[in-house]
Formats: C-alpha cells, structure tokens, sequence
C-alpha cells in the first residue's frame, strides 16, 4: 500500500498547472484532494510520474451565488459546500448530497472538482450536477470551453475532459422547488448501492419541471429526461411516481458486486428513485 | 471486624479495589496517542521486511527470480524457501499439528500467501522491489468450497501430506481431509432422535470472518551477533510460547531469546498464531546481523493472517411435542483453508465447540466434525470468544429458533422449559463438560421483565397484521439469546498448546515503602490488565490499586504464562493473582504479629492492615508491614516480601447471559435499525463494572458486524473479495445502536474470587442475537433459516423469495 514514486509540482497558478501538464503529457496528473487518486496509487493501479497540486491555485476556490446563478470553484471542498450558507439556500440539494459522502475526514478533502472530474460512477457530484443542469469549465492549453454535465461522462472514468485540461468551476442556475438526494449504502464510507437526485417544481398543484439522475446504476452517471417527463403536468400522484420510477429504470444498467447483484441494485434503485421523487414532490 | 472500621473515608473507598469502577490507567498514553505499539519501535540500523504475495489461489511456482529486484538500490536481500530449506525454516509446525509452508515451497495454496521476502532499508524499497520479483505461476484448479474439497476427484492441495493416511488428531479418509473429531454418544443420539415425537434438523452456517484488529500483526527482530541474543518484539498475545516456539525452531537456547509484546492494538485470537512474517523477520535479521521490522498492510492482515469460524453446522434436534428436548446431532464441516493453522489447546481440533448444547439440559448428544483443506487463507481462531464457542452459541440459539418453529411455540418459553435449572449445578453436559455454576432462570426471567417481552410480542404481531393490511412495509425482529460459555483454559491435565499446559502465572514484589510491582504471564490487548490485576491486589493485599504496577509481555521479567486469548485472563491469571497476594498476606500476618508482640492468630484482617483482635487501635497497616519485611525483618526469617503463583485451574469458568435485541427492517430495502439491545451479562464476580461495561460495548459492536455485514469471502477461483475496509465492515459509531446492559452476578465456586471473564461474552451472545433478531422477523412469513451476513442484499433476498416485493 505504497505509491510508486512521483515528482510533486505545485504551480501557484492555473497557467503554471496547465503548463506542467502540457509538458509532460499523459505522465502527469492533477491532485485535487487526492481522495480518490492516492488510494489508486497506494494500490499501484494508477502510476503517475507528474502529479500537479492544485491547491495554491486561488482562482480554483470559492462559492458565488449571484444573478440566479451559482458558482463552484473546482478546489471547493465537499466540507465547505456543506457549510456554506449561501449555497445552502440557493441549491439545499448540494448538502444534502454531499453529507451522504463518505465520512468527514474525506470530506475535508475531497472536492467538487475531484468529484465531478474523476468519472467515478460511484461518486456523487456526478449525478447532482446532471439532476441540476451544470455546466463544466474546462481550462486547457487553448483557452476555455463548457461542457453540459449531461454531456460530459462516456464510460467509467471516460470524460469530454482533455488530459491537458483542468476542471476550473461548475456553475448552474439557482434551482427552486423541491429536492431530494437519496442513497443507501452498506455504511459509512461506502459508496451508494443506489442513489437518486431529484429537483421538481410544481404550480397551482401541477408538477411544472423535474429533474431525476442516478449515481452508481450504470458505468456513468444516468440522467432520465423520460423519468422527469413523466412527472410533469402529473399532480404528482402514485401513479405517476410510478411512471417516472419505471422511465428511471429503464435508464439504468447495473453489475453486480460486494453489494448485490444486479437485480437486486435494480429493485433498490426503484425504492430509492421512487423515495427521492415522492420526497422532492413534498417539499415542492 | 471491629467497629472502628472503616473510616477514614471508607479507607479510600477501599484502595478502589474489586467491585469499584476505577478509570483505566492505560487511557491516559492511549487517549493521547502516547502508546507504544510495535510499528513505533525504532532501532539503530533496522532494516524492513515485506512479502511477494501470489496473486493465485492454487498454482504452481515454477521459477522466482529476484535479480532484477536485488539490483535495486537498497534492497539487502531477497529470501525465497530455497534459502530457508537449508535452515530446515521453509516450513514451520503449525498450533494445530499441521505444517504451514513459510515461503511458498513449489506451489501456493491460496490468495495472499507469502512467497519472498524482501529485505531493504525502508519500507518503500520494499515495495519497489517486490514489484520487481518476477514469479512464473502454473495455475491450478481451485477448491474453495469445503464439501467439493471432499469430492473423490477434488483436486489434492496438500501434495506434501501425499499417502498420509492420519494427522495429528487421527485419520484421514480424502486427501483434503484433515481430521474426523467426535465426542457424545451418536448412536444413543440417534435413537433418542427417532424415538422423538419432533425433530428439527438445519444447516446452519457461520460464515467466514476475520478478527481485523485495528493494529495489524507484525514484529521487529534483532538478533544480536556479538553476545548471542534475539531479541523479538512483537504483536503476540502469547509471548512465552512465541519464545518457547521459536528457540525449539532455531536452536537457540531459550534464555537468548527475549520476546516483548509491547502495547497491542486489538488481538481477537488474530495474534495468537506464528506467522511467516515472524519467521522470516528473525531469519533475516539473523543473516543480516541488522534489526529487521515487518508489519503486514491492512490487505495482507485480511487476506493472509488468521481468518475465524467457517463452520458448517449440520443439526437435528429433537423434543416431545410440549418441547422438552430429548437430542441433538450435529456435523460440522469445517473449512480450515490451506493449512491447519487453528490456535486451539492441542488435544481439541474443534476447540469446544462440544459446549453446543449451551444452557439446555440435553439428554444425549452428539458432536463430530470434519476439517478440510481448501484453497483459502489458513487460521480458524477464536475471534472474540474461548475456542470455537461462538459457533457453538451460534449453532444451539439458532436450532432452539427452528425448534420453536417446528413446535409452533413461543421462543422463549422453549428455552425456559429446558435450562440448567439451578439446583443442577455442578452440571454434567451430555458431551463432557462440568458447568460450574449458573442460575439461567434468574437472569432469563429478569431479562424478559426489562424488555417487556410480552409487550414486544403483542407490538409485533399488530405489526405483521398491518404489514398484510399493505399499511407498513417494515417488519419488527426480536431476537433471543441465551448463551452459556466455556472460558479459561485451562486445567493442564486436558489443556495444552503443543504439550505446554495453560496455566498461568503472577509475581508480586512488594516495595518497602508500601507500593508494589506484579507482573504476569498474559498480555492486554486493549482488556485493560493493568487496572483490574491491580483491583485484585489491593483487595488481596491492602495496598491501594494507584500503588501497584502491572507489567506484562517481556519473557525476560514476566513470569511464564500462556497469554490472552479466550478469555483466560482473569481465570487463570487472574486467579494466581489472588493466590499470590493471600501469599504475600499470610506473610504479612506473621510480620505483623511479630511487630505487635502477639501470636499471628491474634490478629485479623482489615483492608489495609492487621488488627490485634479486640484491641482495633492496636494494628499495623500493610505500610508498615512492607517496610518492617525488608528493614525490621523477623529474627531468623528471611527479610523481603514476594511471592509467586502458577495457577492450574481446576476447571473452566462459564460465564452465561441474556441477551434481547429489538429489529426494525425494511423489506424493500434489506437494511435494517437497532432499535433495543438488552444484554445481561452474568461474569460471576465483577473486579471493574466499568471496564466490564466497555468489554460489552466493544463485543457487542463486533457481533453486530458479524451478523449484519462482516465476511471474508472468496469467489470461484480463490479471489478474496473483502480485501479492504471498504469491503470488510467495521462498523463506526454510525452504525452502532444503543446498549443497554444489565447483571446478575453467580461466583464461580472454585475461582479464588469468584471471576469468570467477560471480554468475549458479547460476542458469543451477541451473533445469534442479532441473527435471531433477523429471523426473527420473517418468522410469521415462514423463514427457518438464512445465513449471515445479514447485509442488504440478503434480507432483501430472504423477503424477495418469501414474495414480500409482490
Ligand atoms: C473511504 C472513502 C469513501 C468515499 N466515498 C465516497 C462516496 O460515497 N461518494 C463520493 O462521491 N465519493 C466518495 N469518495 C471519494 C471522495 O469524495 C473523493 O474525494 C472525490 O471523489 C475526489 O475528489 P478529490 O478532490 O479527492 O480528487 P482527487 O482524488 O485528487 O482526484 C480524482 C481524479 O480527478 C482528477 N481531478 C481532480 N481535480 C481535477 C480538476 N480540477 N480538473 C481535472 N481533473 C481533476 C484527478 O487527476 C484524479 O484523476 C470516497 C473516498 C474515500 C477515500
């Protein structure tokens, strides 16, 4: 359980980190809070000659909230995102997700980036940002682009993210409504054997707009556009909570492993969905 | 007693000795991170050692070549069994009568199982280097299931037993076939059974776990060259039979070999065993002429060193119809993995297990059980719990349950109906034992009163009643244990590990200025030793427990004792403790009659000092005896004041309980909430409530673990699947509910104080309590029986098949 040797560079600057990573290429890798990356490299089933520490890189931190938009910085931790007030008015869904990560030492640590950017479909963030329509910055060594967060996951650990690029922020529109995210897994520190985001509006008794992704169902997070289709101009009802649970499921596609097999991931998912959406629709 | 007595303040509330709940003196250093455990021993020049481990869990080695790894900078050696076999260490003799191989010799036989051994000059060389040693595998078919292992064709694992037709404990009938071990009467059982007018009959399994203390096992050894002598500090719960062991190995005198256990974090029967990683530290640092430390990784703890239970527990069990029980058959299946590397006393492959009858009067009995070799990881310790006794606890609860099922009969009533009664005790078990002493009713009777059993029963039934009115879809669980242990091995003349006898040993010195020093030949491991032996003394010998140091684990000053583990501390250590102390007593009582000029009858004891009967302003306190025994002493008496006990005792103890857990469960979703957990604990005389409290607490959690989660399993081709704590559940204060706890208190009759042990109580009551708790549950629905871990995704499998999803 101890890495192979690495060089450690620390820019102070995102130009300084984009330059390391175009100078070395496919041997060099960012560290955000290394939660994620060092228990890979501890395994040795990740090897990495260059890694690039981005934590004096002030441009990558911080929360805003203006203009009905919400902006993360990339090196936010997931401790922060839940203790800042701000962001718990504007988008409640963020703590109330990010509490379901892990146990506080690794929250301390982990941060948002690391979380979206990694392409883990057992983390999180992935699921929430898609359930809230965020949008990726990408930096790289030409400049900035966005991409959907819905567009941005391929396969495990596959992402629209360039290996010279850095994550810089993930912003999204102040959602309204109600939210939930719901997960269960075996214990603390695990990762979900199902999980659901969930954010709907509803006016004058009438559900308006729904969101529903899923984290862990599927080699990549899973956004249902059926699944919140199937709720909309709905009352919300039991009925047509079922529609979306069975347009969810149809999305989903899981392997079996310690947790359970497939089928089992399956049933869950659709007790969990089904609890998320009714929760959402509660506080709505 | 004069009536002058006690005061001032009770006399220090009596020197906080016995019965009082001292604070643990061992919490200052650990609470502050101030202990010293074996990974923070440093020495001049030491050198670390780490294993090449096969990635296979049956394979030959066809050829290991470690050039490229010796030509790192760095490395000082690279061990393989070619250069142990000249020293004859490439195997080592096992607890158990087996041999384990120390390097893979020609083939490996499971997961993990170590291969080379890498020397260098930090720990990060080695794991360079160990990348760099290139091993050729030959893949061999892989048997990890116990009952194919017995299949005529089964592969054969041990190719070094070829044409051993018997082990160490008899015959064997399969090449992976290890032992036959029975006890009882089968053929009076199996009458009794036909005869019956119910029988139940079950397999039971308890799943393969592993005692994953917080510190893992490792060791630092330094032989040193020029005056002859090896020093090995270690994780060892027994470190006098570490030293006997390894000088019968080495060949060095035993006087040359110092073993220390240092502080210990957590034993759990994991550090009972030898380990290759002993073995090869000692060889290197004997080569290297440098210190040589090893500590195994967490992956390397769960997958190479010692696993528990995996037991597979065939049953029949038979009453009359009003349930009174009239036999009960069991057959073991008992996967032992690749070598037979138990830590069981040697004349008992099976550990006592034979205590499977528990807390029932039962007629007649049968035990037999087989072991078998597979492709897993070697072990079979005792994870919390005397010697195999939790699967015992855990086999009788569970067939008391389908009993009740068969019966149609309410649970608890069945078990009241058939205890030990009171009036039974001394007690003869069908399968050998003599209970010492219990009142079962007492405590069951006391227990149901506190959780209003009645009541739970009446909330659960109104809750499956509104489960099929589709109004809940959680199910209420209330699971009953009433458990009965055997501990303190134990008497010599049945009680052996390799011929050494497990009695136990104290020492006292006592100081001339009234403090005192005893030390002992078991080791703590987190018990908390070095507050209760002291509790002991200071009622034995009138100094106050601040007053006494105990000292443990280093064989160059402790006297010789066979360690801690199955609960045997207090028993046995703690038994010649108190023996030792009414030595040290006796003397005092001469000394002082001599001081006060009267005949040593002519005075009593009084807490803290001898009184001249009828005379209380007449005494001498233990203060004033300590200093008169070096500087006053008796004319023609020898001056000091010592003593020394080799305690052998005369039977085990066997500490019982009742234990209630309350379980609510999601159906939809397997997972499940604690919502009461009653544990009545009944140890016999209690030294420290406190410290007995916590042992609970600390028991109690790892049963939790084990029945809800915690599991070393493997899949078809050997892979262990729980390598790591993301895996492997130790629960955290998250998933760890409410304890109650409750006593009663039965001295044993022939301890000197009446103590039976209680550190691995809660484990042995707590599993089936848990599980029952599960079963429980789905009883109405019509489950018999579902094996543990009764992680998520089986309760929901045991709902899904009763066709609770709809
Ligand atoms: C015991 C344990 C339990 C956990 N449980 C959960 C859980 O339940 N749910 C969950 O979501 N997570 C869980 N995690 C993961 C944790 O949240 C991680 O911290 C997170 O996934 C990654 O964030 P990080 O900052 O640590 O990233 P790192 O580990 O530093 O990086 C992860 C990957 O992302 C890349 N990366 C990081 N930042 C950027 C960036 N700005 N731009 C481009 N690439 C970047 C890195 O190069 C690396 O490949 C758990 C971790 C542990 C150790």
């Amino acid at each position: 359980m101890i890495a192979a040797a690495f060089e450690y560079h620390r820019p102070a600057d995102l130009k300084g980190a984009l330059g390391v990573l175009a100078e070395y290429g496919d041997d060099a890798r960012v560290l955000a809070g290394g939660h994620s990356l060092i228990p890979m490299m501890k395994l040795r089933m990740a090897s990495i000659d260059h890694l690039v520490d981005l934590q004096d890189i002030a441009e990558l931190k911080g929360i805003s909230v203006a203009g009905g938009r919400v902006t993360i910085g990339a090196m936010t931790t997931q401790h922060e995102m839940i203790t800042n007030a701000d962001l718990s008015r504007a988008a409640p869904i963020i703590a109330e997700a990010a509490v379901q990560i892990a146990d506080p030492q690794v929250r301390y640590m982990g941060t948002v980036g690391g979380n979206v950017a990694n392409g883990d479909p057992g983390n999180d963030m992935p699921g929430l940002m898609q359930c809230l329509d965020a949008t990726f910055t990408l930096a790289g060594p030409d400049g900035t682009r966005e991409v959907a967060a819905r567009d941005f996951y391929h396969s495990a650990y596959v992402t629209a993210r360039d290996d010279g690029e850095i994550l810089t922020q993930i912003s999204f529109a102040t959602p309204n409504g109600g939210y939930a995210y719901e997960k269960q897994k075996r214990k603390i520190g695990d990762y979900a054997t199902a999980a659901c985001a969930v954010q709907v509006t509803k006016t004058g008794g009438k559900v308006t707009a729904a969101a529903i992704a899923m984290t862990n169902l599927a080699d990549t997070p899973v956004f249902s556009d059926a699944a919140g289709a199937a709720l909309v101009g709905t009352a919300g009802d039991a009925a047509a909570v079922k529609a979306a649970v069975t347009a969810a499921l149809a999305a989903i596609n899981p392997t079996g492993d310690n947790r359970g097999p497939a089928e089992f991931k399956r049933h869950i998912a659709g007790i969990i969905i089904g609890r998320a959406i009714t929760r959402a629709l509660s506080r709505a | 007693m004069n009536d002058l007595t006690p005061t001032p303040e009770d006399r220090t509330a009596k020197l906080k000795g016995l019965g009082t709940s001292r604070k643990r003196v061992e919490d200052a250093r650990f609470t502050q991170g101030k202990g010293n455990y074996v990974d923070d021993i440093k020495m001049p020049g030491m050198l670390h050692g780490d294993f090449v481990r096969s990635p296979y869990a049956h394979a030959r080695v066809k050829s290991v070549n470690a050039d490229a790894a010796k030509a790192l900078p760095g490395v000082i050696a690279v061990l393989t069994a070619a250069d142990l076999a000249p020293l004859n260490l490439h195997w080592m003799p096992t607890l158990a009568g087996d041999k384990q191989m120390v390097l893979a010799d020609g083939k490996v036989l499971f997961q993990g199982q170590e291969v080379a051994f890498v020397v260098a000059s930090d720990r990060y060389v080695c794991a360079d280097a160990i990348e760099l040693v290139e091993v050729e595998y030959e893949e061999l078919p892989v048997v990890t299931d116990p009952f194919k292992a017995l299949e005529p064709g089964a592969p054969v694992l041990r190719e070094d037993l070829a044409g051993q037709t018997s082990g160490a404990h008899g015959a064997r009938r399969h090449h992976n076939h290890i032992f036959l071990w029975e006890t009882g009467d089968e053929a009076a059982t199996n009458q009794a059974i036909a005869a019956a007018e119910v029988v139940a009959e079950e397999m039971v399994y308890y799943h393969r776990v592993h005692p994953c203390p917080l510190e893992t096992c490792g060791c630092v050894a330094s032989m040193d060259k020029v005056n002859g002598k090896l020093t090995v500090f270690g994780t060892f719960q027994a470190p006098h039979v570490v030293r006997t062991v390894a000088s019968l190995l080495s060949g060095i005198e035993e006087h040359n070999i110092r073993v220390v256990s240092p502080d210990i974090g957590g034993g759990f029967g994991n550090k009972v065993g030898v380990y290759p990683g002993y073995v090869c530290s000692i060889v290197a640092s004997i080569v290297t002429g440098k210190p040589v430390k090893w500590i195994e990784d967490r992956m390397d703890n769960l997958m190479a060193t010692a696993f528990a239970r995996d037991y597979w527990m065939k049953g029949r069990i038979s009453a009359t119809k009003d349930g009174r029980i009239t036999g009960l058959h069991c057959h073991v299946t008992a996967d032992h993995g690749a070598f037979d590397a138990c830590a069981d006393p040697t004349k008992f492959p099976a550990g006592f297990f034979h205590i499977c009858t528990g807390s029932y009067d039962i007629p007649v009995a049968y035990v037999g059980v087989d072991g078998v070799y597979t492709n897993k990881a070697p072990g079979g310790v005792a994870y919390r719990c005397s010697f195999r006794v939790t699967e015992a606890a855990y086999f009788i609860e569970r067939m008391i349950e389908v009993l009740a099922i068969e019966l149609g009969m309410d649970a608890a009533e069945l078990r009241s109906k058939n205890f030990i009664r009171k009036d039974q005790f001394p007690y003869n078990s069908a399968l050998g034992w003599e209970y010492d002493s219990g009142d079962y009713h007492t405590a069951w009777d006391k227990a149901l009163a506190a959780v209003d059993y009645a009541g739970l029963r009446r909330e659960q039934a109104e809750r499956v009643a509104a489960f099929k009115r589709g109004e809940t879809r959680k199910l209420l669980g209330i699971g009953l244990t009433h458990f009965t242990e055997i501990v303190g091995a134990g008497p010599v003349k049945n009680c052996d590990i390799l011929g050494m006898g497990m009695f136990d040993s104290c020492e006292i010195r006592i100081h001339p200025t009234g403090s005192a020093i005893a030390r002992l030949g078991t080791i703590s491991q987190g018990q908390g030793h070095a507050t209760t032996f002291a509790q002991i003394l200071a009622t034995e010998i009138g100094l106050p427990a601040d007053s006494i140091t105990i000292e443990e684990g280093d064989t160059d000053t402790a006297p010789y004792g066979l360690g801690t583990y199955g609960s045997r501390s207090t028993p046995v250590a703690g038994a010649a403790t108190a023996m030792a102390g009414r030595k040290i007593r006796a003397k005092a009582q001469m000394i002082a009659a001599w001081l006060l000029e009267v005949h040593d009858g002519d005075v009593e004891w009084d807490i803290d000092r001898f009184v001249v009967k009828g005379a209380p302003e007449r005494f001498k306190t233990m203060k004033d005896i300590a200093y008169a025994a070096y500087h006053n002493a008796i004319p023609g008496i020898e001056p000091g004041l010592e003593a020394v006990s080799y305690y052998d005792p005369p039977n085990m103890t066997y500490p019982f309980g009742a234990y209630v857990c309350v379980m609510e469960i999601d159906v939809d979703t397997g997972t499940h909430e604690v919502r009461q957990f009653y544990a009545l604990d009944d140890c016999g005389t209690r030294i420290n409530p406190m410290i007995i409290e916590g042992q609970v607490h600390g028991g109690l959690t790892e049963a939790l673990a084990i029945a809800m989660g915690q599991e070393i399993a493997y899949d078809e081709i050997g892979n262990c699947k729980n390598s790591t704590l993301m895996d492997f559940f130790l629960p955290t204060a998250v998933e760890t509910p409410h304890y109650t706890t409750d006593h009663t208190e039965t001295p044993s009759p022939h301890h000197p104080i009446g103590a039976k042990g209680v550190g691995e109580s809660p484990n042995v009551g707590g599993v089936p309590a848990f599980s029952n708790a599960v079963h429980d549950a789905f009883r109405a629905f019509g489950l018999r029986q579902a094996h543990m871990p009764h992680d998520h995704w089986r309760i929901w499998k045991i709902a899904n098949q009763l066709g609770l999803h709809g």
